[in-house]
């Protein structure tokens, strides 16, 4: 990567423009029930969270991993188990995301030694070991018919049983796990991280071990992606084989390819313009996979940067 | 537990292995040339089931028509997609085409699934096993049906001639060396471009073959492949994707290994594959026969 001094006039308007976005889309997720029906607006939240998650790994460490669905879904699992087992919401929440945690341990151990492409299919490979285990282990996960049914109990006199009280609870959760991300991208760790992405052996000679990094980052975006996976199952109340199975590991990378890689917020973005579409293909005849397939060829062809990578980049030459 | 149903699950592990190595031969061969893995390799595979179905439904065309026909329509048509789509995103990250081809996958699922369900009036559709290869073959120790035991020989005279041809004749040795070394092999005058569309060209010209070969095992139907796939990426990445040889020999040893292994203890069957990647990538992360890291 070529140098370039930055100014502080740049350095102003780079700060200018971020503002600029956070306060935007903070205001729309504010208002977001009121735009659309709150389950959709709900979903956004989840994939949301997942997709910066996910872009934690992908942009920001380099590493395309094709298996989130494994965190996202065993959270989704986990959380369901324990609201239908009688645990509290933020208990259920939190083991959600515990136990994705646990899960990316030994995925993470086998597969960040590998790079490039060999990472992406050894991650797929583990996250349909998670679909079959989930498909086949039915006592725990009601194997083809999911789980349903299960309580969301009122906590400190917010009754989840409404779905707007339920969006404002995850647009809190929400804006925890963005944090986290951003904090983790502005961290020194993520300075390093970066490092490492661009150059390897030059990180490795001035004493970083790539490999730890690369671990690290892995276990914060499948924890991450795990929190999301939790929101999910509270935010819809259902929980189905679909959460785990290789659909949804490609369709996180669609999302955050489309809302735009490495700028943060990108990625939730991306989340939101491709449920909105979801939903609008629901109520029409054309199938699914059909359009979701060519938004992803078009995106990896001609719109690599982006949503929000192609208008920031145009906010900034001007 | 008793021999004779260790023998049938060995056989039966000879088929599954059969589907492997074919497509793992594929993915090998084209990822030794382009550096890329293709994502669309099971709905390639799917879509020559598709195309002996249609051509059955269309023409009247039996299954021997079609064994040949239907890898060569693919073949083409993968070459038409690399050529169009793949090639513009050579200079990239070979992720970039992990995910084009992703995309092309879910694409091609849901048409062939329109196609069938418009033209065909079926969401999937068994496939005749040709007359002179239904029933049985008695082996004296087991009983084993004669369709299956063609889908293992032919698979694996077609490895080994695919082998022979990469590592034996001048034409592998021109593709080896665009493997080896793509501006060196320019400068002897040889247009490794071309190269590459061929070779794209006949790796998913195999998956083709592979997918008429399982339509009167599996039916054909759209997302026949898409499970196929990824556990054909756990055996690539078990056999790591260093030799032609290796994909194959692990292809047919990965198959018998977890057909027996479900026999031994059933609830395994689906994951058995995966558990050895991961022994795998704990002892040997290159794989089998990989090459280790930087000397590729």
């Amino acid at each position: 990567m070529t140098a370039i001094p930055r100014t502080a006039a740049r350095n102003d308007r780079e700060r200018t423009i971020r503002a600029g976005w956070m306060i935007g889309l903070g205001i729309l997720l504010l208002i977001l029930p009121r735009l659309i029906y709150p389950v959709l607006a709900l979903d956004i939240l989840a994939w949301g969270l997942f997709a910066v998650a996910f872009d934690l790994l992908f942009g920001f460490s380099g590493l395309l991993s094709f298996g989130h669905a494994a965190f996202w879904g065993g959270s989704a699992y986990v959380t369901a188990y324990l609201l239908s087992n009688g645990q509290s919401v933020p208990v259920a929440m939190l083991g959600g995301t515990l136990s994705a945690l646990v899960l990316a341990v030994p995925i993470a151990y086998l597969s960040v030694r590998s790079a490039g492409i060999y990472f992406s299919m050894i991650t797929l490979a583990f996250a349909q070991m998670v679909y079959f285990v989930a498909l086949q282990w039915t006592d725990v996960t009601g194997g083809e018919n999911g789980l349903q049914g299960f309580d969301r109990p009122s906590l400190f006199g917010l009754d989840f049983s409404d779905s707007v009280t339920r969006y404002y609870f995850c647009l809190a959760v929400f804006a925890l796990g963005f944090y986290i991300a951003y904090r983790t991208v502005r961290s020194p760790f993520g300075q390093a991280q970066q490092a490492v992405r661009d150059n390897e052996q030059r990180a490795q000679s001035i004493g970083y071990n790539p490999v730890r990094f690369k671990f690290t980052a892995f276990l914060i975006s499948a924890g991450l992606a795990g929190l999301a996976g939790s929101m999910y199952t509270f935010g819809h109340g259902v929980v189905s084989l679909d959460v785990t199975k290789w659909t949804t590991s490609g369709e996180v990378v669609m999302m955050t390819l489309l809302g735009g890689t490495t700028t943060l917020f990108g990625p939730a973005v991306g989340a939101g313009l491709v449920l909105l579409l979801r939903d609008q293909l629901t109520t029409s005849s054309l199938p699914v996979g059909i359009v979701t397939g060519l938004v992803f060829v078009v995106t990896v062809l001609f719109f690599r940067s982006g949503v929000v990578g192609t208008v920031q980049g145009w906010l900034r030459r001007r | 537990m008793n021999t004779q149903l260790l023998l049938i699950q060995v056989f039966n592990g000879l088929v599954n292995g059969a589907f492997y190595a074919l497509l793992s031969l594929g993915l090998a061969v084209i990822f030794g040339m382009l550096r890329i893995v293709n994502f669309m390799h099971g709905a390639l595979y799917m879509l020559g089931a598709f195309a002996a179905f249609a051509l059955g439904q269309a023409f009247g065309l039996g299954f021997w028509p079609a064994l040949i026909l239907a890898p060569l329509i693919v073949g083409a048509l993968g070459m038409v997609l690399e050529r169009t789509l793949l090639s513009r995103l050579y200079g990239l990250e070979p992720s970039y085409n992990l995910l084009l081809t992703f995309g092309l996958t879910l694409l091609t699922q849901d048409l062939v699934k329109q196609v069938m369900l418009s033209q065909f009036a079926v969401s999937s559709a068994p496939y005749t096993t040709p007359d002179i290869l239904t029933g049985v073959v008695n082996l004296g120790f087991v009983v084993f049906p004669k369709y299956r035991l063609f889908v293992i020989a032919l698979t694996l005279v077609i490895c080994l001639v695919t082998w022979f041809v990469i590592e034996k004749t001048r034409v592998g040795a021109i593709i080896r060396a665009s493997t080896e070394n793509p501006s060196v092999t320019r400068a002897f005058g040889i247009d490794v471009s071309k190269w590459v569309t061929g070779v794209f060209g006949v790796g998913v010209g195999l998956a083709g073959l592979a997918g008429v070969l399982a339509a009167p095992i599996y039916s054909v139907e759209p997302y026949m492949g898409a499970e196929l796939i990824i556990t054909t990426f756990a055996v690539v990445v078990i056999g790591g994707l260093g030799s032609i040889m290796g994909s194959i020999v692990t292809g047919f040893a990965v198959g018998v290994l977890a057909a027996v292994g479900a026999a031994i203890y059933p609830p395994i069957a689906n994951t058995l594959v995966f558990i050895l990647m991961a022994f795998v990538l704990l002892v040997r992360p290159s794989g089998l026969f990989g090459l280790p890291e930087g000397t590729r």
